[in-house]
């Protein structure tokens, strides 16, 4: 064995699966985790491997996988909870905020809730509106969970890891569209990344371009095509948005003092105006230009393939709004 | 569904010291929870749900579990219930005003969202049944445990089974429906019991569901189901008991109905007057679950009435201490609202 280029959904698996061989109170539960080797596949062997009894089908429930996966988790468990697409999360959204969230405050440190939820997020694959949101600062908006969107499979492994090991729950958002995208993956069973710490992606003195999840590939192909024109972009990877790291930023800006910040999400309420707040309020002497936000834009997603595509944003907006702010 | 047995009673075996001390809780339960009623409207503290007219159907089902072992997601009226499992009245009198080392989170959470690790007592969230697919969880992982031999099934020092409880009024949330389908599906060691007090709110049960009992349901979801009359504690612990050996030899999960009815408000924040009679409220005061088990334990000489006048005077003096005790303490310092929102903050 060695460290090899690996699809994203390969270092997921990887990942779960040393976690379940290194832990027995670790097991996954969800639609369709078992007999079908997991939507999008995470999951492929596990049922043959491990055995129902740690590999749970589980009923079209969501409420009752959130909340069962925080039942068993403050009973010492360390589930790692499958719902089939952020989307239906939104039905154990009770279970995951007003629970997972909150157990340990609330109980005074009485009660842990070391539970892993990992949902599919994303747009693209003309899913339409209730099946391809990226919300996932909604979750991140709340004191008590953590939320992480790995941009790449390397980060993937590492960052699951973590997360199953870690005493919180975590929110765990796959990237649909990042599944297949490889990356070269160590295949040290204790690579682990730590929790709440960005990743600078590339150097670069002109603008810092923040971004997380599928925004990091739009904005290393933008900043590829910036560099032609003599334009040197500062990529950082959020990696979480909570615990949300802004010390890469707050260095990068004050050497760029312009920033560009790229997701998948929505526009309203969304991490570029969390970051572009923080920095106002951290930052505002080194501000040159309006801080910009590329995002999908504000309506709810299109079938048709084209409007899609109109609908999200790429590498060329992102070049875009450099441009802008330059 | 599955009727209740006359035959072999399981309470027939219960001794005179345990009677007396199922009548204490109720009575306790009773005394603090009328002071709370007393102290709010004073205006002394901010909100109180009561279990007044409920302690008998929760007495008998904490009697019939292992105590402060197993685990119980109870919801916001089950004072008699956590007070059976442990908690004291200078406990709830200082969550009631939210006082510096609060038992159930330090003065963080609601008064009546018990949550007490030492008795095994798993706090709630406000949106009702929620705590229904989390005990589901919980009794998940005990049966987890047990099959991948992390604990011994027999061992009585560890939980066995989760019992959570709600009213008849949250049996219409999805999670009701999630977490006994889940636990049914699971064939899980695990216990709710629904307390039937005829309101959700205002609304009348007629309005709330078209079957004629909760327990009918359970049919639906493979699990045993028993309708009680919850105002007599003995009844209630038969069929509690009998829940529990099923759950605690790998029978699965029981539904338990205890018909009830709730002698005040539903909290402090309504007025019944505006959706029951008086005539009503009056019918069932007269079948008052304390006022009854005093009947039976005077027929069958287990107290007398001096004793019971008594236990009266005692639980009064305790309830008068747990509110000065709670009225001296002091409020959690500012900083206390931040911490602990992350594990490794302790």
């Amino acid at each position: 064995m060695a460290d090899k280029n690996t699809p994203m959904r390969e270092a997921l698996r990887m990942a779960l699966m040393e976690e379940m061989e290194r832990d027995e109170r670790v097991f996954v539960m969800g639609q369709e985790v078992g007999a079908w080797d997991g939507t999008h596949k995470v999951t492929r062997g596990f049922l043959e491997k491990f055995g129902a009894r740690r590999v749970r089908d589980t009923p079209i429930s969501e409420m009752a996988i959130g909340g069962a996966a925080v039942g068993a988790a403050m009973a010492g468990l360390r589930p790692v909870a499958e719902i089939m697409t952020i989307n239906f999360a939104f039905l154990a959204f009770d279970a995951l905020i007003n629970h997972a969230a909150k157990v340990h405050y609330m109980f005074n440190g009485q009660f842990k809730c070391p539970m892993v939820m990992r949902v599919a997020s994303g747009w693209g694959n003309q899913a339409t509106a209730t099946h391809s949101h990226t919300p996932e600062m909604i979750f991140a908006h709340f004191p008590g969970m953590y939320v992480a969107a790995p941009s790449n499979a390397r980060d993937a492994k590492g960052m699951l890891k973590a997360a199953i090991r870690d005493d919180n729950p975590v929110l765990f958002s796959e990237s649909i569209a990042l599944y297949p995208k490889p990356a070269v993956v160590p295949d040290d069973p204790d690579f682990l990344l730590p929790i709440g710490k960005s990743d600078l992606k590339r150097e670069g003195q002109h603008v810092t371009l923040v971004a997380w999840a599928r925004g990091v590939e739009w904005a290393l192909q933008a900043a590829d095509t910036l560099a032609k024109e003599g334009v040197q972009c500062e990529v950082i990877d959020l990696r979480w948005l909570r615990p949300l790291d802004t010390a890469l930023v707050f260095e990068s800006f004050k050497k760029t003092n312009r920033c560009v910040v790229i997701e998948e999400a929505l526009p309203h309420f969304g991490v570029g105006a969390e970051i572009a707040a923080q920095i106002q309020d951290n930052l505002f002497d080194y501000m040159d230009a309006p801080i910009k936000r590329v995002n999908a834009m504000d309506v709810p997603l299109p079938y048709a393939a084209e409007l899609e595509m109109l609908a999200l944003p790429n590498a060329q907006k992102v070049v875009d709004a450099v441009r802008e702010v330059l | 569904m599955q009727k209740e047995s006359a035959v072999a009673r399981p309470s027939a075996h219960l001794d005179a010291d345990t009677l007396r001390q199922m009548y204490w809780i109720m009575l306790l339960s009773r005394r603090t929870d009328e002071r709370a009623w007393v102290l709010h409207r004073q205006g002394k503290i901010a909100f109180h749900i009561s279990a007044m007219g409920h302690e008998a159907c929760q007495v008998g089902m904490a009697f019939a579990i292992q105590r402060g072992v197993d685990y119980v997601n109870p919801y916001y009226r089950d004072l008699a219930l956590v007070m059976a499992l442990g908690v004291t009245p200078a406990q709830f009198m200082v969550s009631l005003f939210g006082k510096v080392g609060e038992y159930s989170s330090g003065g963080r959470q609601m008064p009546s969202h018990f949550g007490y690790r030492p008795a095994n007592i798993i706090s709630g969230s406000a949106p009702v049944a929620t705590q229904v697919p989390q005990a589901a969880g919980l009794a998940f992982a005990i049966k987890y445990r047990q099959q991948m031999g992390l604990v011994d099934a027999n061992d009585a020092t560890q939980p066995r089974l989760a019992l959570t409880c709600l009213g008849e009024g949250s049996t219409s949330q999805g999670e009701w429906h999630e977490g006994m389908n889940w636990a049914g599906v699971h064939k899980l060691p695990f216990i709710c019991m629904v307390q039937n007090n005829e309101y959700a709110i205002s609304v009348p049960i007629e309005a709330q569901m078209a079957v004629s009992n909760v327990a009918d349901r359970a049919a639906a979801y493979g699990v045993t189901g028993v309708v009680v009359d919850g105002n007599d504690v003995l009844a209630v612990y038969d069929v509690a008991k009998a829940a529990v050996e099923r759950a605690y030899t790998g029978g699965g999960a029981t539904l338990i109905e205890a018909k009830t009815y709730r002698l005040t408000p539903h909290s402090s924040d309504d007025d019944d007057r505006t959706y029951r009679s008086r005539e009503e409220v009056e019918t069932w005061k007269k079948k008052d679950p304390i006022l009854r088990f005093q009947n039976y334990l005077l027929e069958n000489s287990i107290m007398t009435q001096a004793e019971l006048d008594d236990a009266d005077a005692r639980a009064k003096s305790i309830v008068d201490a747990a509110q000065a005790e709670a009225e001296s303490t002091p409020y959690p310092a500012p900083e206390f609202a931040l911490g602990a929102v992350y594990a490794e903050e302790n």
